[in-house]
């Protein structure tokens, strides 16, 4: 269910890391709990994301959530599927439905995440 | 929003059939309600182009009986009730003094001297209270809560007369808009009235409770071909937002007058004397000062209840607001200073601290294709 090629956040998010390079979206769980996507504000390229701290918002038909980045860099580019076709956050939240990719600052911190194993209990 | 836990919350006759359906349950208005069920989007799109079924037996009833039942109907609601002819229904409000909405109602005339007033689920209390105190010197009249004696289902949608008909001899298409029939649906002693809150044709059924889940279930199964689904507050929201209605207690309330509502249509003018009538009469007069109007935003992003319009030198205020499933964008009511008011204003809202473009526009966003 929750792929273990990544890290996850207590907020329904995960990181996928390739170098220095991190890939974020948020979870199965989440995208189940918020219900439609109609909008989706990810953060413009260029921008510092910290780690924990909103870096953009996901908007279901019903309510506004906050994107919280997994982990803390510089944002390198925003998911631009979902201009068009937000609802790919609930068909795809693991794969195409990526929300936004950064160049890691600190990759030490991804260690601190949770394993799909530890995710998995969180919302079991 | 009650945020009391469930075992506090009342339950319609339905609760158990929503949960068995997979249903997200939330509090509303002191009532565990389903708000989806597969999806709002899905249910918002099934009643646009198909038909969908609604339980919403949390709406209350109060009855209004005796031989100055008209006179007591009359004082407490703006609209003029006289107007109504056995069978037919109206769209009112329930007003203070000053003009301001207690609430909106639906004032059915089910006999000569015998009215049923449909009011929203979190007043229901509120409202018999405010209607048995402002009538009990007015002669022959009894008012009941009789909320517990009925369940109602919503079926809407443009294969919803289609969808009934094969379950009730009676002739759905004969009875007109805003008005009622009493038969059989299902074999369940019904109320079939010809009204709703979504912007399509269909009716809404009163019932006993305890046949509530098996017409429910003979609804899903005749409609079963026509692609019929159950939907919830969710999409019920996004459908009456679209269809430019209203919300009690979100778009109007105890502090914004009737005319400030836009709904100065359903005020008796000249029918005489009733609560608040004064208040409307000058107000009317001297106009006022803000005004409730649709708009669509003309940039990303979406307006929610409680967000800030800058408008016209002053400042506004958004009542409801979603991206629509049908008409794909992002629409709303807000309530702005009354020189912003005309169509195709442009003006601002603020969202999360970005000030996005928006413009007036009419609120019924969307009108279905009449043949």
């Amino acid at each position: 269910m929750y792929p273990a090629d990544r890290r996850y956040t207590k907020d329904h998010e995960w990181i996928s890391v390739s170098g220095t390079r991190g890939r974020i979206g948020i979870t199965d769980y989440a995208q189940k709990q918020l219900g439609d996507v109609v909008f989706v504000e990810s953060p413009d390229a260029g921008r510092q994301v910290t780690q924990g701290q909103s870096a953009g918002t996901i908007e279901s038909v019903k309510a506004v959530s906050e994107i919280y980045s997994p982990a803390t860099g510089t944002v390198v580019e925003a998911n631009p599927v979902l201009t068009t076709k937000p609802e790919t956050v609930n068909s795809d939240p693991h794969g195409s439905g990526w929300l936004f990719e950064i160049e890691l600052s600190n990759p030490g911190e991804i260690d601190g995440l949770m394993t799909s194993d530890q995710y998995a209990d969180l919302v079991k | 929003m009650n945020q009391s836990s469930t075992e506090q919350l009342k339950k319609t006759p339905l609760n158990a059939r929503h949960r068995a359906h997979g249903a997200r349950m939330v509090p509303f208005g002191g009532w565990d309600m389903p708000v989806e069920y597969s999806g709002i989007v899905n249910e918002h799109l099934a009643v646009r182009t198909k038909a969908g079924l609604f339980d919403v037996s949390h709406m209350g009833q109060i009855e209004v009986a005796g031989k100055d039942a008209l006179a007591a109907v009359q004082t407490i609601s703006t609209n003029d009730a006289a107007k109504l002819s056995v069978g037919q229904a109206q769209l009112s409000g329930l007003t203070t003094p000053e003009g301001t909405l207690l609430d909106d109602l639906l004032v059915y005339r089910l006999a000569g001297d015998h009215y049923m007033l449909v009011v929203n689920a979190g007043n229901i209390e509120k409202d018999y209270k405010w209607i048995a105190a402002k009538t009990r010197d007015m002669g022959d009249v009894a008012v009941v809560n009789s909320s517990s004696r009925y369940a109602l289902l919503a079926v809407q949608g443009p294969a919803a007369l289609g969808i009934v008909q094969q379950l009730t001899s009676v002739e759905l298409t004969a009875i007109p808009y805003y008005w009622f029939a009493h038969g059989e649906v299902g074999s369940v002693r019904s109320i079939i009235s010809r009204t709703g809150y979504t912007g399509e044709d269909g009716v809404e059924i009163f019932i006993p409770p305890a046949s509530a889940e098996r017409l429910w279930n003979a609804i899903l199964d005749a409609g079963a071909e026509a692609g019929i689904v159950p939907v919830g507050l969710g999409a019920r929201d996004t459908l009456r937002l679209e269809a430019g209605m209203r919300l009690s207690g979100q778009d109007f309330d105890e502090t914004t007058t009737m005319l400030e509502a836009g709904l100065g249509w359903v005020v008796g003018w000249n029918k005489g004397d009733f609560i608040g009538k004064a208040a409307l009469d000058r107000q009317k007069i001297e106009g006022v000062t803000r005004k409730l109007v649709g708009f669509e935003m003309t940039a990303p992003g979406i307006a929610r209840h409680g967000y800030k319009a800058y408008a016209g030198g002053g400042e506004g205020i958004v009542t409801s607001g979603t991206q629509t499933p049908f008409l794909k964008k992002a629409i709303g009511l807000a309530y702005l200073p009354i020189a912003a008011t005309a169509l195709g204003t442009e003006f601002e809202i603020d969202i999360r601290g970005r000030r996005t473009p928006a413009r007036v526009v009419s609120s019924q966003f969307f009108k279905r294709p009449r043949s």
